[in-house]
């Protein structure tokens, strides 16, 4: 089943006296349960392609159906709700609030969702010794590395048990090892729960756990690369990538 | 997990206000040396206009009580003894005019103070409505954060105001000050002083907890400030 389906998908920019086309018509599919990493270079509509997916943007022209729900048709009540539930945030920077600790962080979307303190308190507290950050929840998030943040946002994005996780360059902002350990934390949170992941990055690293790979080049996929064919590709990708 | 969610789509409900509360609370006690330069500007213009109320009752009732000791030392200060006189009516409109000026400059402060904590958190607005908070949640997080500080600020003001001017009035007439102040009238211009302090930081939070509301989800995702 298609999580997420995009429909000839435009967007044009209206920017004074020209229009800049960020997407020409994107068709893509989003199978339950995969891992699928969309890359491409900057300006090339990668973004925009994202923010579409997630519900963050409603195209100028087609479709995008979130678990068969055409995203233009809700009202803003509905896309809270979509948002709230259907769907986990990773963000590059890792925004988290600065004036809560990390389980209340964690909490916060609980709190949307409408659970009580207590259920929402366990559930936090069970989600962020998932990722390995049970000492450290009442830590703020000045308190923490950059890596320890990025587990915290994790354990966010799955408060409401979504369908989708978004991550939005999610290794962006940290270093090698750290960037590794959040890229294997999704994958084992992935298929633990079999939630969707869908990544955009620049991030080669990210590629070897994914199940596909997109890239967009110039408001167009330009092609879809499967897990099996990546092995072979990847001594080659850098060529492909940028 | 995930298998087990049906397809419907479901509305989103307003959260408790208590919650709301929790949180904006929590954000002024953290943000603290902000939070009290807003508040600094509230407590200066409500402390004025308590002297200037104040002054104006004390100075009423000690002309009333008709004490030539006290007319003296009022007459000596250059201030008409007889309350009709064209002097006292344009020292009293003069009044007005600073209060509301000061009144005004205080609801500017407030809404400016209130703009830029918007705008350094809007990654945080961003990533809360991310979480699937609404509109409505944004804009009351916003107004009890103003109502806190504004309501912090016009006690404070209210008090520092009573108790200055009731010193510099005790130096020029002394104890007579205490005997002949109208008390009710100066509770009366305390309780006012409170409850204009208090709508005009709701007020000036009106504007930037809209502006905060509006933001979009896509905001979070932004890089630069």
């Amino acid at each position: 089943m298609a999580v997420v389906r995009t429909q000839q998908v435009k967007k044009v920019y209206e920017m004074g006296d020209f229009s800049l086309q960020a997407l020409k018509g994107v068709d893509l599919e989003v199978e339950q349960g995969e891992y699928l990493s969309i890359m491409g270079p900057s300006g090339s509509g990668k973004s925009t392609l994202f923010n579409m997916i997630g519900g963050l943007d409603k195209p100028s022209e087609g479709k995008v159906y979130i678990d068969d729900v055409d995203v233009a048709q809700l009202d803003a009540y509905e896309l809270a709700w979509l948002r709230c539930r259907k769907i986990g945030y990773i963000f590059q920077s890792f925004n988290l609030i600065p004036v809560m600790t990390a389980l209340e962080n964690v909490t916060l979307p609980m709190v949307f969702a409408g659970l009580t303190s207590d259920e929402a308190r366990d559930k936090g507290v069970d989600l962020l010794t998932k990722v390995g950050l049970g000492e450290r929840i009442s830590h703020k998030p000045y308190e923490l590395s950059g890596g320890q943040q990025q587990r915290v946002a994790v354990a966010r994005a799955f408060a409401n048990d979504p369908a989708i996780i978004l991550a939005d360059e999610p290794t962006g902002n940290l270093d090698l090892n750290t960037g590794t350990e959040i890229i294997e934390l999704l994958r084992l949170m992935n298929k633990e729960s079999g939630v969707t992941v869908i990544s955009a990055t620049h991030d080669h690293k990210m590629l070897t756990v994914s199940d596909r790979v997109v890239w967009v080049r110039d408001g167009q996929v330009d092609r879809i690369i499967n897990r099996e064919d990546l092995k072979i590709e990847v001594g080659t990708i850098d060529g492909h990538a940028e | 997990m995930a298998e087990q969610q049906d397809t419907r789509i479901g509305t989103q409900v307003n959260l408790p206000l208590s919650k709301a509360v929790e949180i904006s609370f929590n954000s002024v006690k953290i943000r603290f040396g902000r939070s009290l330069i807003t508040v600094s500007g509230i407590v200066l213009a409500i402390a004025f206009l308590m002297s200037i109320w104040v002054n104006t009752d004390i100075i009423n009732g000690i002309k009333l009580a008709g004490d030539p000791k006290l007319d003296l030392i009022l007459q000596q200060k250059g201030i008409d003894t007889d309350p009709d006189s064209a002097a006292s009516m344009q020292e009293a409109s003069k009044n007005t005019w600073l209060v509301v000026l000061s009144l005004l400059v205080c609801l500017v402060g407030i809404t400016n103070a209130m703009l830029m904590s918007v705008t350094e958190r809007f990654r945080e607005i961003g990533t809360m409505k991310c979480m699937g908070a609404l509109d409505g949640f944004i804009i009351k997080l916003f107004l009890l954060e103003s109502s806190f500080m504004g309501t912090a600020g016009t006690i404070i003001g209210t008090l520092i105001g009573l108790a200055l001017t009731l010193l510099l009035t005790m130096a020029s007439f002394g104890m007579a000050t205490f005997t002949h102040t109208p008390w009710p009238s100066v509770l009366e211009s305390s309780i006012l002083a409170i409850v204009i302090g208090s709508v005009l930081s709701l007020l000036g939070g009106i504007i930037p907890a809209y502006r905060a509301a509006k933001m979009e989800p896509v905001d979070a995702m932004r890089l630069e400030v």
